[in-house]
This record gives C-alpha cells, structure tokens and sequence, in this order.
C-alpha cells in the first residue's frame, strides 16, 4: 500500500502534480501566517520604542490581532472608484501579492529543501523583486487619482533606482560564490558565523539593507506612501480585499528580502556555529532566525529614522550607493584574483 | 586628521548607529501609556462628562424649568417644555439635549440655580447609532439615578471653590 | 514533451498577440503592458529551450527597468489619442516593408532560406556543449574569451551614449543654489553659534 502511494506521488504526472502542491502549500501557508504576525510584531516594536504598548486587547497579548484586522478587511465592502480603470485597478494588487509569493519558489529552506532549485536562483529572485513595481505604478494610474499616481512615480523611481544598487550587491556575493544557485551560495558560507559573507562584505550588507527598505517601500524611504502628503500613495483609493492584498504582498516582500539577506549573508539555513545541528528541521529553524532578526530590524528602522526627502533618496541612491557598490564589485573581483580565492565551479 | 575623522564617521554611520542604540534603549523602558479599559487615569470634580439630571434625596426631581440652561447653551442643544404641576409646582414635561450638538462648556451647570442638570464623570457613552445621542428626560434622569454618588461627591469636594 | 509542447504553443501565441495588441490598442498604457507581457513570454520561450540565464537577463533588463520608464514616461504623456491614429493609414505601407525586411532577415540569419550567414555556423563550431555546462558560464566563457573585443565595443558604446545623454541633457544655470549635505552635516556648533556678551545699551 505504502509503495503505491510512493509510486504514484514520484512517477505519475498527477502525484507528482500533488507533491508540488502541497509543497507550494506549505511555503505559503507559514508565509501568510508570518505575514500577519509581522504586522503585530511591527505595531509592537513601534510601540514600544515609543514607550506605548501596542495591539494587547484581542486575545492574550494581543496575538489574535491580526486576524481581527483580516477579518475587518475581508468584510468590508470593495470600493472601485468611478473614474477608476476597473480591470487595471483590481489586476494590480493581485500583481503584487503575486510576484510577492512566486519568488519563494527558490528559496531555500533547509539543505535541498527547495520547491525549484534552479540555477539562476538569485537571477529569478531578482527578476521577481524588479516586478514588484509594476502592482504600484499601475495601482497608481489605474485609481485615477492624482495621490496615487505621483505616489506610483515616486515609488516606481525610487524602486528602479536602488535596484542597481542591489544588482552589484548581488554581483559580489556571485563573485564569492561563483554560482547562481541559491542552495550553493548557502554552501559556501559553511562552518560558523565567521565564514557568512556578512563579515568580508559588511559594507555590501548594510547597503543591501538599505536598498531593501527602499525596495519595498518602507521608512525612511516611505515616499510613495508617506500619510502627511500623499495620504497613503497608490493605496489610497483601495479598500477592503485589494488593500489587504497589497498590504500582505508588501510585508510578504520584506520577508522575501530579509530572507534573500539571510541567503546571501548570514549564511541561510546553517547553525551559527559548527557544532550546532543544521540539517532538515534544524536549518529552518536557523533560517526562520535570521530572517526574523533582519524584520525586526526593519521594524526598528522604522521606529528610529524619519523620512527621506525625496532628492535626498535619490541623492543616497545614484551618488553614494551606486559607486560604492560599484567600487566594492571591483574590489571584490581584484581581491579574489590576486589572492588566489577565485571559487572553482 | 579632523578630516580624517569626519570620513570615518559618516563612512562608519555613527550617528545612525546611536540613534538605533537609543530607539534600543527605549524599547525596554517601562511603558507610559494607561492601559485605557482596564486602567483608567484620574478625572478631577470638574470634569465635563455625560449630562445627568438630579433629584433631591425624597425623589423629586430637582429642576425647576427656568430654562437658564437652554438660553445659556451656546450649541442651543438643549429644549425644554414645562407646565404647572397638580400640586401647582412648576416642572418640565421636556427635557432634551442633543448630544450631538453638544460642546460639553459646562455653561448649562453653572447656569443651574439648584443643580439639577449637571456633567457627570461618564465619559464613555459612545453609541452606534446616532439617534441613540437624541437625550430625553428619561435618560437624563436615570443618568442621575446611576451616578448619583460621584455627581454629589465632585459637588461637595469643589463647593469650596464656587 | 507534450507539457513542454503544449507551454511553447501557450507562450508563442501569447508572445504574437500581445505583440499585435501592443501596434493595435488605443491606449498607449496598455500598449506598454501588452509590450511587458510579450517580454515576458518571450521569456518563457527561452527558459523552454534551456537558455535560463537569457531569460533571466531579459526580464530583470526590460521587464525590470525598461519598460518601467516606458510606463513611467507614457503614463505622463497627455496624449490625444486621435492625432496619433491620422497617421496609421499613410505609413502602413512603409512599416510593413520594414517588417517584411526584418522578418526575410531573421529567416535568413537562421538558415531557413537561403545558405546559413558565416558568422552562425562560426557560433555553432565554436559555443561549448551547451549539454555539458549550464549556459550561464556557457555564456561568460564565449563572451570573454571569441568575442571579448565585440563585448568591449559594445561597452564603449553605451558609454558613449550615456555621456552623450548627459551631455545634451545638462544645463548649467548661473544662480542656481544647491544644498551642499556634506557641508551642511559637518558645521560644528562652533561654526554657527557664537555667544556674545552685549554690553548695556551697546548693542551687538
């Protein structure tokens, strides 16, 4: 009985059909569900450094908060405004929330846990991140309003800017790795937290980072959005199940990008230190730390810094980042060469 | 070399780093904020609440329907009818405010030559609809009857004051 | 190989009648998305004949980047959407001639009429076993090593270009004034406060 089973999850075109997806199933599942608790973790890390207590009042500490503000959402009733593209303003959330869930494909979890372990995976990561634009920007000419679409330009400039920035980030850790696997460039970074790229490469990582919030729109880079001048940007003729997949495809982002950091240079699913277990269940709990670690770190930005001005942003963007990432990709390249640790692939 | 150190600062982002020390510091002091349906901060004998009408300690109802309170009230919230009673003492047959109009000055209790309508300490009394802020004498009254104690004692503990 | 039949002929089509959409919609916007789902597709195609890094490279440079400014710039245009089509009639003829043209030549570049142009067969003796190597590094080890000259010029151009662009682009105005950060963030309190000690009635 139990070799049937076997058989048909591994050989026939329909079990193999199932396999896939309840694999999708069970990266998205947790995913949605860590969405909805960043969103209570942020409002208490804000809370707190504010010294308020943040959402404590449905159920212990607050913990079924975001569930009452999904439900909220869900029952509230979908506003199309008038003037509104109709198709165009309903495609763009979906497009977000999308392209926010189908670069999970590649992550990988643990050793060889992976739903597509390609070999562009940082390519395809990357590939993905760039459309993320493209659920603001049409959000923002399809409301017709006019917060909205300067909120859509700004995003969109803003989001084409710092991904150059990323781009020669990722060059780096390529050149370190000497692979676009995702699950080789883990491997690299084997044995202890010395060996992660965060350390050789901790400009590149705090860059990384920066350009990250500015990708996914949060403060101090907050523009699109910024509640004083553009009431709430793109969103702010959306309401109901379109605002809530736009809201859970921008924290579902923050976590792809808190986990493409973690990949890239706290070492993915490896123990911190060598003697720590990090196969299987182990290396998803490793990974799920540090991808923690970096939210909160995201929260805490958010909670520390004020917003950018919008030349200042592009400022940082094209005359700080993009040469000193450039600078470092050369650098990188001419250490590796001439000391003698280009990688064999 | 104070160049020098320049560089290395801004390259070193000191003053963002010590800005995330702080937010860090902060984020484990304790809160300041009450606990707003559990704990509840103090309100002074002043304070302008819910309106409440009073009567006297036998059960008669202490307003006279002078209408001092309705000529008084800048919002114009407030309507009054009245008639004479059997017993030929005067009181009202209509005792409305429109708490939706309401600015919640105080005029009207000041105004009151026996301290028939006041504003209590209840602040909570949001509604869901609107038509349940439309107060009648019935509700004023049995405002009275419910908060009866703290009215008196905010009365007694500022009578020093008037 | 059905799958993988039945995803080419899914992809091609969408590729061509997006394409179409793109020359025959109204709206300029969505002439740019229709253009964002032929690349897209296109992407596809390449990802089935196992050119993954091709696909990659195409959706990250024009679905990513371009095509955002195309959106970004059109979404500004106040454009009149009749003046646009006075045109159509007239240089019909014109445009598919050039199409033609393109079309005989792609024909031609890939062999199907004609003989093979030189410089395909030299591609096809020279790229690494495309089966041994994953195309990513088939990629790098053809482009640095046969066409490293080619891959500089082409460098060079773009470099040009973009200087050119600058260069046309940028005015210097007189009295123009810039907020100078660097200078702004290292005034010590020194530089800009003084404590004066004003004697009576004396003034500053």
């Amino acid at each position: 009985m139990y070799d049937v089973v076997l058989d048909f999850l591994q050989h026939h075109w329909l079990g193999q059909g199932i396999v896939i997806l309840l694999q999708c199933l069970a990266v998205t599942v947790p995913l949605l569900v860590a969405v909805a608790y960043m969103t209570y973790v942020d409002r208490k890390v804000w809370g707190s450094i504010q010294l308020r207590r943040g959402p404590n009042v449905v159920g212990p500490f607050g913990l079924l908060q975001p569930f009452a503000d999904g439900l909220k959402l869900m029952l509230k009733e979908t506003i199309v405004p008038s003037s509104a593209n109709g198709i165009l303003f309903l495609i763009a959330p979906i497009i977000t929330f999308l392209t926010a869930l189908i670069a999970w494909a590649v992550v990988p979890f643990s050793d060889g846990w992976v739903i597509a372990n390609i070999n562009v995976g940082i390519l395809y990561l990357f590939a993905i991140s760039s459309l993320g634009v493209y659920g603001v920007i049409i959000a923002g000419w399809a409301s017709n309003s006019k917060y909205a679409f300067l909120g859509a330009l700004r995003s969109a400039a803003q989001m084409v800017s710092y991904e150059v920035s990323i781009g020669f980030v990722l060059i780096t850790v390529l050149l370190c790795v000497g692979s676009l696997n995702l699950n080789q460039v883990v491997l690299a970074q084997a044995g202890g937290f010395w060996h992660w790229y965060f350390l050789p490469l901790l400009p590149m990582f705090v860059i990384y980072f920066v350009s990250a919030l500015a990708e996914t729109n949060r403060t101090p880079f907050d523009l699109p959005m910024s509640e004083a001048e553009l009431v709430q940007g793109f969103q702010t003729e959306y309401s109901s199940m379109p605002f809530a997949l736009f809201f859970l495809g921008e924290y579902a982002n923050m976590i792809l990008l808190s986990a493409l950091g973690s990949v890239l240079f706290l070492g993915g699913w490896m123990a911190p230190l060598p003697f720590l277990p990090s196969h299987a269940g182990w290396g998803v709990l490793w990974f799920a730390l540090k991808i923690a670690f970096l939210l909160f770190v995201f929260s805490w930005t958010k909670g520390t810094l004020p917003r950018y001005r919008y030349d200042q942003l592009m400022r940082l963007g094209w005359k700080v980042f993009l040469p000193v990432s450039l600078f470092w990709v050369v650098l990188t390249a001419a250490v590796l060469q001439f000391g003698g640790w280009v990688p064999k692939g | 070399m104070a160049s020098l150190d320049r560089v290395a600062r801004s390259f070193l982002l000191t003053e963002i780093v010590s800005g995330f020390l702080l937010t860090l510091k902060y984020m484990f002091k304790p809160k300041v904020t009450v606990n707003y349906p559990y704990e509840k901060g103090p309100l002074g004998p002043r304070f302008r609440g819910e309106h409440a009408l009073r009567r006297y300690p036998n059960g008669e109802e202490r307003c006279i329907a002078c209408k001092l309170c309705e000529a008084i009230c800048p919002a114009q919230a407030i309507t009054i009818e009245a008639e004479p009673r059997d017993d030929g003492s005067r009181r009202t047959t209509r005792y409305d405010i429109d708490m939706t109009k309401c600015i919640y000055c105080g005029f009207c209790q000041e105004a009151c030559p026996v301290d028939a309508i006041v504003e209590g300490p209840n602040f909570e009394f949001s509604t869901e609809t609107r038509e349940e802020l439309m107060y009648n004498k019935d509700k004023l009254l049995a405002n009275g009857d419910r908060w009866e104690g703290e009215i008196a004692g905010n009365l007694h503990a500022d009578a020093a004051y008037r | 190989m059905v799958l993988q039949a039945l995803a080419f002929y899914l992809f091609a089509a969408v590729t061509i009648a997006s394409g179409a959409m793109v020359v025959v919609s109204r709206n300029p916007v969505y002439s740019v998305l229709f253009l964002i789902l032929a690349f897209f597709n296109a992407a596809g195609l390449f990802v089935l004949i196992g050119a993954e890094f091709v696909a990659m490279i195409l959706v990250i440079v024009y679905v990513g980047a371009v095509a955002v400014l195309f959106l970004f710039v059109v979404m500004m245009l106040d454009i009149n959407l009749a003046k646009i089509r006075e045109g159509f009639r007239e240089f019909l003829p014109v445009g598919t001639a050039i199409a033609i043209v393109l079309i005989v030549e792609m024909l031609w570049a890939v062999g199907v009429i004609g003989t093979r142009s030189p410089t395909v067969e030299a591609f096809n003796k020279a790229g690494p076993h495309v089966a041994t190597i994953d195309n990513t590094r088939a990629i790098g080890q053809l482009l640095y090593t046969q066409y490293f000259y080619l891959f500089q010029v082409a460098g060079a151009v773009l470099l040009v270009a973009m200087i050119g662009a600058i260069v046309l682009t940028l005015r210097s105005r007189p009295g123009v004034r810039r907020q100078k950060v660097g200078e702004q963030l290292y005034r010590s309190k020194a530089d800009a406060i003084s404590v004066v000690k004003v004697p009576s009635r004396g003034g500053v």
